[in-house]
C-alpha cells in the first residue's frame, strides 16, 4: 500500500523541475503583493495628510466653497498656539491622559499578577475581565451617561450605598469638578483589562528557572518581585502605556458620548476640540493646522518614548 | 514538565489571588448585565429608585426599538380592529399604533455590510502584503513597514478634514463602498503587522519543497501557506471585524443616512420625552452581543493576538 502511494507522488511530480519557467519572478510577485495595500495607504492616509498639511496654510472653509481661499502662511499656528483654549484643551488632555495611564497600569499590572498566580478558572475570568475592551466605546459610552444619572443612576446609587452621600446630591457628567473623573472612570474600566494582558504576556514569558534561581540564592519574595519580576515585565508595560497614550491622546468617541466636552468645557479634550472647530465652527483651515500640530505632538512623543523603551529593553 | 516546583505558588496565595480577581470581574460586567437587564425592562421600572434588580420583564425596549409608533385618542382605538401580534399588543396598551419598521434594522445591516466587505478586504490584501514582506526581499522593507504603521497614529478626526472633502469630490460620501474602503486602509496597517507575524512562523521548508515539486510561486503560496497561515488569517479577521464594527468618529463624520452604521445610530433613540432608555439598551444588547459571544468563544486566540500585536515590536 505505501510502496503505492509513495509511487503515485513521484508519478505526479512533474519532470524538469529547475528548468520549468515559474510564473512571475520572486521579484514581480513581491510587487504586486505590496503595492494594492501600499496605494490604499497612500490614497487614504498620506494624500489626506498632504491635503491637510496644504490646508493648514489657507484660510478655506468648508461651508463656503465659492469663497477665495488665500494663502496665509503661519498665521493659524500662530493663533493656535496662543490661543489660551486650547491650552485649557491640552490641560483637560493631560489630566485625563496622566490618571487614566495611572489607573490601568497600576490596576492592570495587579490584575497580571494575580492572574498569574494561575488559581483554579484563571482564563475564564480573565476573559470576562477583558469584555469591556472588545465593545463599542460609542455605544458603551453612551449607556454610561445613564449609570451617571443622579437618583436614578446605578453609579450613583452604589456609590450613595457605600459612602452614605444622597445620590441625587451629585452629577458625575453635570459637574465641572466630576466630569474629568467622570471620564477617567469609565476609561480605566474600559481599558484596563488591555494593560493587563500585555502585562500578563509579559509575566509568562519570565522563564521558572530564575526564580528557582533566586530561591535557591535565598533571596526573598519581596527582593525576587523588584529584582525580577519588575525589570522583566517594564518592557512589556512601557510597551502598553505607548499604546494606550497614543490611543488615549486621540480619544474621541467614548468622551463624546459622555459628556460631549461638557460641562463648559471641563472634559474638551483635543479630538473634540478639534471636531468643534472642522466640523461645527467649520474654520477648515485653522482646524487643519490644529491636526497638523496634534499629529506632529503625538509622533515626536511617541518617538522619544520608543527610544526610551529601546534602551529599557537593551539593559 | 516538573511535577513539583518551588515557585509555584501556595494554596493560600492561589485562593487570594483567586478571590480578588473574581471581586474585580464581577464588579467589571455589572454595566454589560445592567445593559442587558436594563432593555427588558418598562421605562418606568428602568428609571425607578432605588434601581430595581428585580422586575417584570417586558420586550417593550425591543419593540419600541425596531417601531415607529404614534399616539392615537381613545376613541380611534375603539374603532381599530384588536391586535393580531402580540407587539401590537404592547403599542397598543400605551394608547399608540405601529406607525412602521424603525430604522435600526437598516443601521444595523449597515454594520454587517460595512463590517464583513471592509474585513475581507484588508485580510486579503493584509495577507498577501504580509507574504511578500515575509519572504521576499522587498526594497526599504523595514521603512514601508513602519510607515505601514504609522499611519495608525493619525487621529482619526484630523484625517477626516480631507478625507470628508475626497470623499465629496468622488460621491462616496455616505455611500458603503466609501466607509468599506476607509476601514479597509485603517485596519490595512494591523493586518499586515498581525498577519506578517503568523506567516513568519511557518516554515520556508514547506514552500521550498512545493517549489522543488514544480509548483509556481502563486501555487505554492495559495496551495502551502494559505492553509498554514488559516489560523492566523482567522484571528486577524475577527480584529478587524470587531474594529469596523466598533468603529464611530468616522461614522459620524462622513455618514449621515444610507451608510450610517449603528454605532452613531444607537445613542440618537429618543423616546416620548427624554432618552428611552430599554430601547437604548435593547438596541445596545444586540449590537453588542455578538462581540461578546465572539469573545467568549474564541478567546484562547483573541488573547494571543491582542498581546501579539502589542509585543511584537
Amino acid at each position: 500500500m505505501a510502496d503505492k502511494a509513495m509511487d503515485r507522488i513521484a508519478k505526479a511530480t512533474p519532470p524538469g523541475i529547475t528548468k520549468r519557467v515559474r510564473g512571475l519572478s520572486d521579484r514581480t510577485i513581491a510587487w504586486i503583493f505590496v503595492a494594492p495595500s501600499i496605494f490604499l495607504l497612500l490614497a487614504v492616509n498620506i494624500f489626506p495628510l498632504i491635503w491637510t498639511i496644504r490646508l493648514s496654510f489657507t484660510n478655506f472653509r468648508v461651508n463656503r466653497i465659492n469663497a477665495d481661499v488665500k494663502w496665509v502662511g503661519l498665521r493659524n499656528y500662530e493663533r493656535i498656539l496662543n490661543d489660551p483654549d486650547i491650552w485649557q484643551t491640552m490641560q483637560a488632555t493631560a489630566h485625563f491622559l496622566i490618571w487614566t495611564i495611572f489607573f490601568q497600569v497600576l490596576i492592570g499590572f495587579t490584575l497580571a499578577y494575580l492572574i498569574n498566580k494561575k488559581f483554579r478558572g484563571n482564563d475564564m475570568w480573565t476573559t470576562i475581565i477583558v469584555l469591556p475592551m472588545m465593545l463599542s466605546p460609542a455605544v458603551v459610552g453612551n449607556f454610561w451617561t445613564f449609570l451617571y444619572q443622579p437618583q436614578i443612576g446605578l453609579f450613583n446609587y452604589v456609590v450613595s450605598f457605600f459612602s452614605g452621600v444622597d445620590p441625587a446630591s451629585f452629577s458625575m457628567i453635570g459637574s465641572v469638578n466630576l466630569a474629568p473623573w467622570a471620564i477617567v472612570i469609565v476609561d480605566t474600566w474600559m481599558w484596563t483589562p488591555f494593560v493587563m494582558l500585555i502585562c500578563l504576556a509579559g509575566l509568562r514569558s519570565i522563564p521558572g528557572s530564575i526564580y528557582e534561581a533566586a530561591e535557591c540564592d535565598r533571596a526573598s519574595k519581596w527582593r525576587q518581585f523588584w529584582t525580577i519580576t519588575i525589570p522583566m515585565v517594564l518592557p512589556f508595560l512601557m510597551m502598553a502605556v505607548l499604546f494606550r497614550g497614543i490611543e488615549n491622546f486621540k480619544m474621541f468617541d467614548l468622551v463624546v458620548q459622555l459628556t460631549g466636552g461638557g460641562p463648559g468645557s471641563a472634559t474638551e479634550v483635543t479630538s473634540i476640540n478639534l471636531k468643534r472647530e472642522a466640523f461645527e465652527k467649520w474654520r477648515t483651515g485653522y482646524a487643519s493646522a490644529y491636526a497638523v500640530i496634534l499629529f506632529v505632538t503625538i509622533f515626536g512623543l511617541a518617538s522619544i518614548y520608543v527610544k526610551a523603551l529601546n534602551k529599557v529593553k537593551e539593559r | 514538565m516538573s511535577g513539583f516546583s518551588i515557585t509555584e505558588p501556595s494554596n493560600r496565595t492561589k485562593w487570594i489571588a483567586g478571590v480578588l480577581v473574581i471581586s474585580y470581574a464581577l464588579i467589571t460586567i455589572m454595566p454589560l448585565l445592567w445593559i442587558i437587564a436594563t432593555g427588558f425592562k418598562s421605562p418606568s421600572d428602568s428609571i425607578a429608585y432605588p434601581p430595581k434588580v428585580v422586575f417584570q420583564p417586558t420586550l417593550e425596549g425591543y419593540v419600541n426599538l425596531f417601531t415607529t409608533q404614534t399616539r392615537i385618542t381613545p376613541d380611534m382605538q375603539d374603532k381599530l380592529q384588536p391586535p393580531t401580534t402580540w407587539y401590537e399588543e404592547i403599542v397598543r396598551d400605551k394608547g399608540m399604533v405601529i406607525a412602521g419598521p424603525s430604522r435600526f434594522g437598516q443601521r444595523f445591516l449597515n454594520s454587517v455590510i460595512i463590517g464583513f466587505g471592509s474585513t475581507f478586504f484588508s485580510v486579503f490584501l493584509g495577507t498577501l502584503a504580509a507574504y511578500a514582506f515575509s519572504r521576499f526581499k522587498v526594497p526599504i522593507k523595514d521603512d514601508l513597514l513602519f510607515f505601514i504603521l504609522s499611519t495608525r497614529m493619525m487621529p482619526p478626526i484630523a484625517v477626516a478634514i480631507p478625507i470628508f472633502l475626497m470623499f465629496r469630490q468622488l460621491g462616496l460620501s455616505d455611500t458603503h463602498l466609501g466607509m468599506i474602503l476607509l476601514y479597509t486602509a485603517v485596519n490595512l496597517s494591523l493586518s499586515v503587522w498581525l498577519l506578517k507575524g503568523f506567516i513568519d512562523e511557518i516554515p520556508l521548508e514547506y514552500e521550498e519543497a512545493a517549489l522543488i515539486d514544480g509548483y509556481t510561486r502563486f501555487q505554492a503560496f495559495y496551495k502551502v501557506v494559505l492553509p498554514q497561515a488559516a489560523t492566523g488569517i482567522a484571528s486577524t479577521a475577527i480584529f478587524c471585524l470587531i474594529f469596523a464594527w466598533n468603529e464611530y468618529a468616522f461614522a459620524v463624520l462622513l455618514t449621515s443616512g444610507t451608510a450610517q452604521t449603528a454605532p452613531p445610530f444607537i445613542p440618537t433613540i429618543i423616546g416620548v420625552g427624554g432618552q428611552d432608555w430599554p430601547a437604548v439598551a435593547a438596541g445596545a444588547t444586540i449590537f453588542l452581543m455578538p462581540v461578546m459571544i465572539f469573545t467568549i468563544l474564541l478567546r484562547k486566540h483573541l488573547l494571543r493576538g491582542i498581546t501579539f500585536g502589542a509585543v511584537r515590536k
